[in-house]
């Protein structure tokens, strides 16, 4: 590596695309995002990348960096470049559109596949007391955070496998859903978890929790939907 | 070790151990059924079954079945148990299993020595 | 029959043989010692309820164990799934029942 500069290579185009390589210059306090953006602005205007908020929070700017996918506009250069060369990749197990955009369409379907928040109450009647410390409140609390990057999915060795399963995401979302005392069919989303693609497609790998950004743990989530199913089903009820 | 990447080697390691004893149980079975042709035909396939190479199969039996088990109880663990928290501890109870096949395939030659 | 009433069965197999795996192992570790000869093996076993109680459960057991794990992997490693695949594992669990209960009657039936 030269002193002061990365070597980066993008990919560009689409399926039958070719990596590309820009010298960017190393700054203080860079992310990978501020790396692609400067690409693009000096070098590269016809570069497509995502991004929105650039501080963690809306979940657009996932991509693969040096094979592993990440949130690129928390993740600090100097904390992944490997001896200055970054290698910069659109998420796996999702379309390509162009250069570094993934179409995130299945992965939002299957996200709303295992159901949407649906409650009992309506706007008149006063908030549910739900006591934060509920075995249930605690559960879903713990994957209540995600911000739907898609990284669990792209991490996933089971969605690279079996293109019909559900993924970490939209599962601890339905987990989320079971354990919701506010939620009006709990059954409903538990069925919809376990549907042919659902969480007993699941193997364990722990891809997902290893690499989730806001340290989720959809394993544990995932594991927790097999464990409600299993139980309930030897103690005789349909879900 | 971080633990990264432990759990996609705990799940290969049982699913491929899983698959090769699935392919020799069928042989297993047809083995064990020879002792219904009389004892000579059993003798004489066990005595095929003191073959180095034959011996070498079965170890790598005896380590595919207790590495399938052990691989297996950790799977049990991590779906059937609730976890006390979701830092994942559990995804990397994989050197404790490999250990324990260890000691199986060391006792099986060491008894076959 | 649903993915979860699969996994549920292929859990309780699991939970049905791991003891079981355990004798099985230790015992092939003794038996293996000084050679196997049929004589042996067949005395051990032959007109034993309780070894033919045991390898019976075992060979039960793994016949529905092993199809559902093979399920798995043909679906993702594959191109063979749905009703094929299903009907392929079908085929093979009830191949290792025959295989199998023969097998027990082989070393646990009367003289041979």
């Amino acid at each position: 590596m030269e002193a002061g500069l990365l070597d980066v290579r993008i990919w560009r185009g689409g399926d039958e695309g070719a990596f590309a390589s820009y010298r960017v210059p190393a700054r203080e306090n860079q992310t990978v995002l501020d790396v692609v953006t400067e690409v693009q602005r000096c070098f590269e205007p016809s570069l497509a990348y995502r991004f929105s908020c650039r501080v963690g929070v809306c979940g657009s700017c996932a991509m693969t960096v040096n094979g592993a996918p990440r949130w690129t506009c928390r993740t600090h250069v100097k904390r992944v470049a490997d001896d200055g060369a970054l290698t910069i990749e659109p998420l796996r197990h999702l379309p390509l559109v162009k250069d570094l955009v993934s179409d995130v369409e299945t992965f939002f379907d299957k996200w709303t596949q295992v159901g949407v928040f649906e409650g009992t109450a309506t706007r008149a009647e006063p908030p549910a007391a739900v006591a934060p410390t509920s075995r249930e409140r605690a559960a879903a609390d713990a994957a209540i955070q995600c911000i739907n990057c898609a990284v669990c999915y792209a991490a996933c060795d089971v969605v690279g496998w079996d293109h019909d399963y559900l993924g970490p995401a939209a599962l601890n979302r339905a987990w989320t859903l079971v354990n919701d005392v506010r939620v009006a069919d709990r059954h409903g989303a538990l069925e919809r978890a376990m549907g042919e693609g659902g969480c007993h497609s699941c193997h364990s790998h722990g891809a997902c929790m290893e690499h989730c950004p806001v340290g989720l743990s959809p394993t544990a989530s995932i594991a927790g939907l097999k464990r409600t199913a299993f139980w309930s089903l030897l103690k005789g009820r349909a879900a | 070790m971080s633990g990264r990447g432990l759990g996609l080697w705990a799940a290969l390691g049982h699913r491929l151990s899983g698959v090769a004893l699935a392919a020799f149980l069928p042989l297993h079975f047809l083995a064990l059924g020879l002792a219904l042709e009389g004892a000579d035909r059993f003798d004489s396939f066990l005595r095929f079954s003191d073959l180095p190479l034959v011996k070498l199969a079965e170890l790598g039996l005896v380590v595919f079945l207790s590495l399938h088990l052990l691989f297996g109880l950790r799977v049990l663990a991590i779906e059937l148990l609730p976890w006390p928290s979701a830092d994942g501890q559990r995804l990397r109870l994989v050197y404790a299993g490999v250990a324990m096949t260890a000691v199986a395939a060391i006792a099986f030659v060491v008894s076959v020595v | 029959m649903s993915e979860r009433h699969l996994y549920a069965l292929q859990r309780m197999t699991a939970l049905v043989m791991a003891p079981l795996v355990l004798v099985h192992l230790i015992l092939i570790v003794y038996a293996v010692q000084g050679g196997l000869t049929a004589a042996e093996i067949l005395e051990r076993t032959q007109g034993s309820a309780g070894w033919a109680l045991f390898y019976g459960l075992f060979v039960l057991s793994a016949a529905i164990h092993a199809p559902i794990g093979l399920r798995n992997v043909m679906r993702e490693w594959t191109p063979l799934k749905g009703r094929p695949l299903d009907l392929t594992m079908l085929a093979f669990a009830l191949l290792l029942i025959v295989l199998g209960l023969r097998a027990v009657v082989a070393v646990v039936g009367g003289g041979g």
